[in-house]
Order: structure tokens, then C-alpha cells, then sequence
């Protein structure tokens, strides 16, 4: 069956319903180009045997008549989600081959609407990193130019959408992991407000960002996972909103007419290259050409969010991670003397120097003497940074900029300079301190043919119009189809 | 403000992190990197600003939820314990802490 993976979630699941195709067959498939494709460095974990089962599951209850939305549709998942049938890592050494007794409530969630899991996705090491590269596994290569990286932290998830080894993938970002990923591998990302899904089972980052999402090649798809993945957990994440499981494809297709979209001007700054600014100039215009009003705002703190952000999540990392002392589950030292011996030497043998260097940071800020200065500061100057959106939003109905500061850079290019990697996630950090949804959608290529994302942000549980906002926009532009061209031309074969 | 190799072999000790002496320059390098990157935090102007925890506080009032404490799901001690480094007759064994 050559094909199913040129489907989008939504033609696949309505073949599968159709009986066009079984569940079985799609799994088959996937499972073969994932194969196929190993050297991209998308994947930590592929059970055929697990996969498979889950897809004959799937097509029993097709069978029987079960009318669950995404019955049969193979995604594959981000490997912060701790899941029973395959081993969880974060990434991480401190995690190699570790089992949860439990599936987290996103993965949970997603296989009641019927998902046949694909097998678990590369990502930087605990989800710190925005370049795949601080995976304690494998490098993961960006389709488009095997090269350059794909982005993080999500970047294996970005890596299996564009390159059509799976048709939707879940991701994680608590500073830019899901947008800036698909942004640089030309497909569709979205974080919900934080809270909308839920926290269990997911890798503790940064607990007050943390948020799942969902990656594919469409906004309709996105929304037919996002539902799927959302709603409250109460009892299991403290965290988790109220908020009502929402439908969020019913709104698809509505007018931009009076659609307000602001624009802040310290995102088209200096450090804005070139070619990333042309193709978000063009996607404006072309929202003006569907109705929309362009207004500019102005997001006077957008700077101060790198050094916020990398104070607040290293601080509630170093306290989640504290978790990882060789005692109930991961990694243990092999030699050691005392107690204290080996934390330290289990600690110092299963994390990487980006894991460490947070550790540390995070403990300094913390620490006695330090925590006013650094640790409240950046929570107070964190509500400035979401006051500020809230006097945005009084002007605006969404906000529109890129997504990042560049295209895809070269694998090593700033591998080892932390604070170069810091300055790239200067647009995808203020809605992440603020909790706002986001996203990413493909608006056009730069330097080397690199694509370009443009960045919607929403108000607070407003992610229905920015997948509204995504979709029209998809209607009118194809950028969203296109595919690397190693991948497009093995599918003209 | 400039840390000090004294200030990182305090903070690995906090952290229960071991450091080699080449990572220990190496991470004193990037950690005052970073913190020139903080500087200009430190100077806004918070005062009467309350610190955010929950992002969503900005809006509406989010209070801090607590579950009843009552016996919910079993627990599977076996399967709890079945990624545990060393592990016997149902205890999780570590180095001797009292003489």
C-alpha cells in the first residue's frame, strides 16, 4: 500500500472507517518507512509485535461498529510520555530501558480515541534542548537538509511528520518545543493553554510550563488530536483546568473577516534574519488578503523572557530531577562508596552537561541568598510578561510573528554554547511563560530552502480561532504539502 | 557578579552532582555566561509585583486543589519496582546509612 502516507490524519481515519484499509495494513506500512528511514534518527523505540496488536485491536472495534474519531490511525509518541508497551527515556542515559507500570493520560487518552501507537520519538534529553542534539541516544536529522538539525525539544516528532514515517505525532513545550520543531521541519505544531492537558505521565521539565500538543501536517489534524488529548485530569495533575473537553474542528472553516491579528514589533527587531522575515511578511499579507485586520502591538518585555525562562525552568528542573538518586528506578553507579557517593556518581553518570548545567543553575537560584534575587524576580517579571499579552489582547484577537529568529541551523554549529541556543528561543518563550496556546504553521522557505514557521499565538483557551486562523490559512496556501524532496520523490516512484 | 570554582563545587554539592575537574572550569565558563545574560533582569523595577506561579492566575483566580484522602487504586508494588537498580523481598536496598 504505497500512498497511506501522503494521507492526512483525517483521509486516513476516514478510510479506515470507510474499510478502504485496515488498521492492521496502515501499521504495516508505517512501521516499514520508519524502517526504511532509521538513519533520520526519528525513533528510540519500535515494537512491531506491540504496534500490531494494537492495530488488531483497532480493527475489532471497527468491526463492531466502534465510531471513536481517530479508531486505527497510527501516531507516535514524544519519549517524555512514560507508556507501558515501550520504554520511556526522556532522552536520557539516567532512563535507558526504563518500564512504566502506568500510560500516561495523554497517550491513555489518545488510544480511547482509537490510536494505534507507532512506537516512541527521539527528543533532547528531558526536553531541554532546541536541537534534537542533547539526545543521550542518537542524533536526529532534519528531512529537508540531513545536515541541520530538526529543532527541539520535539525534534524526532518533527523529524517522523515531515517525513512521512507517521501522520501525527504528540509533542511536548514548555519554551518552544513543539512550535520551533515544526517550524524548522515545515509542518503544523500546537501547545495548548497550559492545563488543558494533562501533566501525568509526562516527564517533569518545568511544571508550571510543561504542556502537551499535538504535531502534524494540518491544522484539521491538529484539532482532531487536540480534542482527543485535552481535558481535566483533576485528580491526577494538580495543575489540570476545568475546562470542558472541547470539539475543536467544529469551528474549522469560519471567516477571518474583522479578524484582528497583531503583530509586535520586538519581534521584527534586528535579530530577525532576512529570509524568515519575507516569508512572515507574506503570510500577513496574505491574512490581510482574507480579511484580517493587521494592528501593531507591542510586547515591551519580549528580551527579558530568555533570562526569566532560564531562570524559572532550570529552578523547577533542578527540583524535578531531584528525583533521580539510583534508589527506585533508573540508573545506579556502579561504584560507589557511601549514600551521598552514589547520588553524586549516579547523577554525574546518567545526566548530560546540558541536564547539569540546568541542574545548577537551578540550585544556585534556589539556594539560600539567591532565590529573591533571582528565583522571585523572574516570577514577578514572569506577571509582567502575561499582564503584558493581556493589554495585547485588548487590541488584537490573536497575535502573529515568527516562530523563530532563523531557519534551521547546521548540526555542531552551536552545540557547544549554551547561551546561542538560549537567544533563539527569544519568540516562543513569552507565550510559553505565560501559558498562552501557540503555534506553528508552515509560511514559506528561506536560506537553503529551509522552511519557515509563522507563530499564532491565542488568548487563554482560545485555541479553537487559532486553529481557525491555521486552517483558512491552509485553504489559501500549500506550504503545508509540501515534502522534502528525498521524501517526494521516493513517493513519485 | 562573577561565580567562583568555590561557588561550583558548593552548588555540585547541593545538587548531589559529581564534577571532574575539567568540568568544573568547563561549567564555571558557562554558568558566568549565563548569568551575564540574567544582569539585566535583575534590574527591573518589581516592586509591588506579585510573583506567578500558575500562568492562568493572571485571569481568574486558580486555587491550589488538593484530592480527598481516600484510598483510591491499588498499588503494584512489582510493577512499581521493576525498573528499580536493586531491589529484595520487596525493598529498595541502598548503601549502609546507619552504622
Amino acid at each position: 500500500m504505497s500512498g497511506l502516507h501522503d494521507l492526512s490524519v483525517a483521509e486516513l481515519a476516514a478510510k479506515l472507517r470507510g474499510r478502504e484499509v485496515s488498521a492492521v495494513e496502515t501499521a504495516r506500512h508505517f512501521l516499514a518507512r520508519a524502517k526504511g528511514h532509521e538513519s533520520l534518527g526519528a525513533f528510540l523505540a519500535i515494537d512491531e509485535d506491540v504496534t500490531l496488536a494494537q492495530a488488531r485491536e483497532a480493527d475489532a472495534r471497527l468491526a463492531a461498529g466502534d465510531i471513536a474519531p481517530l479508531l486505527g490511525v497510527p501516531v507516535a509518541h514524544k519519549d517524555i510520555f512514560v507508556t507501558r508497551d515501550f520504554p520511556s527515556t526522556a532522552g536520557s542515559r539516567m532512563l535507558a530501558g526504563y518500564r512504566s507500570p502506568f500510560d500516561a493520560t495523554v497517550v491513555a487518552r489518545l488510544a480511547q480515541a482509537g490510536v494505534v501507537s507507532l512506537g516512541k520519538l527521539n527528543c533532547d534529553e528531558f526536553a531541554m534542548g532546541s536541537s534534537n542534539e542533547n539526545s543521550a541516544w542518537h542524533v536526529a536529522r532534519n528531512p529537508w537538509d540531513l545536515e541541520r538539525i530538526p529543532g527541539g525539544s520535539s525534534g524526532g516528532s518533527a523529524v517522523a511528520v515531515a517525513a512521512r514515517l507517521a501522520p501525527a505525532a504528540t509533542g511536548t513545550d514548555t519554551g518552544g518545543s513543539i512550535r520551533q520543531p515544526a517550524s524548522f521541519c515545515g509542518i503544523t505544531g500546537i501547545k495548548p493553554t497550559y492545563g488543558r492537558a494533562s501533566r501525568y505521565g509526562m516527564i517533569a521539565f518545568a511544571s508550571s510550563l510543561d504542556q502537551a500538543g499535538p504535531m502534524a501536517r494540518t491544522a484539521q489534524d491538529c484539532a482532531l488530536l487536540l480534542s482527543a488529548m485535552c481535558g481535566p485530569d483533576p485528580d491526577r495533575d494538580s495543575t489540570s483546568l476545568e475546562a470542558a473537553p472541547e470539539d475543536f474542528s467544529a469551528g474549522l472553516g469560519a471567516s477571518l473577516e474583522g479578524l484582528r491579528i497583531g503583530v509586535p514589533r520586538e519581534f521584527f527587531g534586528a535579530g530577525l534574519a532576512p529570509d524568515v522575515r519575507a516569508a512572515i511578511d507574506a503570510a500577513l499579507q496574505e491574512y490581510r488578503g482574507m480579511g484580517a485586520q493587521l494592528v501593531e502591538i507591542s510586547l515591551p518585555r519580549t528580551e527579558l523572557a530568555i533570562p526569566v525562562y532560564y531562570i524559572i525552568a532550570p529552578a523547577e528542573a533542578s527540583s524535578n530531577l531531584s528525583r533521580y538518586d539510583g534508589v527506585k528506578f533508573g540508573h545506579r553507579a556502579g561504584q560507589y562508596g557511601d549514600l551521598t557517593d552514589m547520588y553524586q556518581k549516579t547523577r554525574a553518570e546518567g545526566f548530560g552537561a546540558e541536564v547539569k548545567r540546568r541542574i545548577m543553575v537551578g540550585t544556585y537560584v534556589l539556594s539560600h541568598g539567591y532565590y529573591d534575587a533571582y528565583y522571585l524576580q523572574a516570577q514577578k517579571i514572569r506577571r509582567m510578561i502575561a499582564d503584558d499579552f493581556q493589554q495585547a489582547f485588548r487590541q488584537c484577537d490573536l497575535i502573529a510573528g515568527p516562530v523563530a529568529p532563523t531557519v534551521a541551523w547546521k548540526l555542531g554549529e552551536k552545540a557547544d554554547d549554551p547561551v546561542a541556543n538560549y537567544l533563539a528561543d527569544i519568540f516562543t518563550l513569552p507565550a510559553s511563560l505565560a501559558g498562552l496556546p501557540g503555534m506553528s504553521i508552515p509560511c514559506g522557505f528561506g536560506a537553503g530552502g529551509m522552511p519557515v514557521g509563522l507563530q499564532l499565538i491565542g488568548n487563554y483557551l482560545d485555541e479553537a480561532r487559532l486553529l481557525n486562523a491555521a486552517h483558512r490559512y491552509q485553504q489559501a496556501t500549500d506550504f503545508h504539502l509540501r515534502a522534502p524532496a528525498a521524501i517526494a520523490a521516493e513517493e513519485a516512484r | 557578579m562573577s561565580l567562583t570554582s568555590h561557588d561550583i563545587a558548593r552548588i555540585a554539592r547541593l545538587a548531589r552532582l559529581e564534577l571532574g575537574q575539567h568540568e568544573s572550569e568547563r561549567m564555571l565558563t558557562q554558568l558566568n555566561g549565563f548569568f551575564d545574560l540574567v544582569e539585566k533582569m535583575r534590574a527591573v523595577d518589581t516592586a509591588g509585583i506579585e510573583p506567578l506561579a500558575h500562568p492562568l492566575d493572571v485571569v481568574r483566580d486558580i486555587p491550589l486543589r488538593l484530592r480527598e484522602d481516600v484510598a483510591g487504586e491499588q498499588v503494584d508494588r512489582a510493577a512499581n519496582q521493576r525498573s528499580a537498580p536493586a531491589v529484595e523481598r520487596g525493598l529498595f536496598l541502598v548503601p549502609k546509612v546507619i552504622e
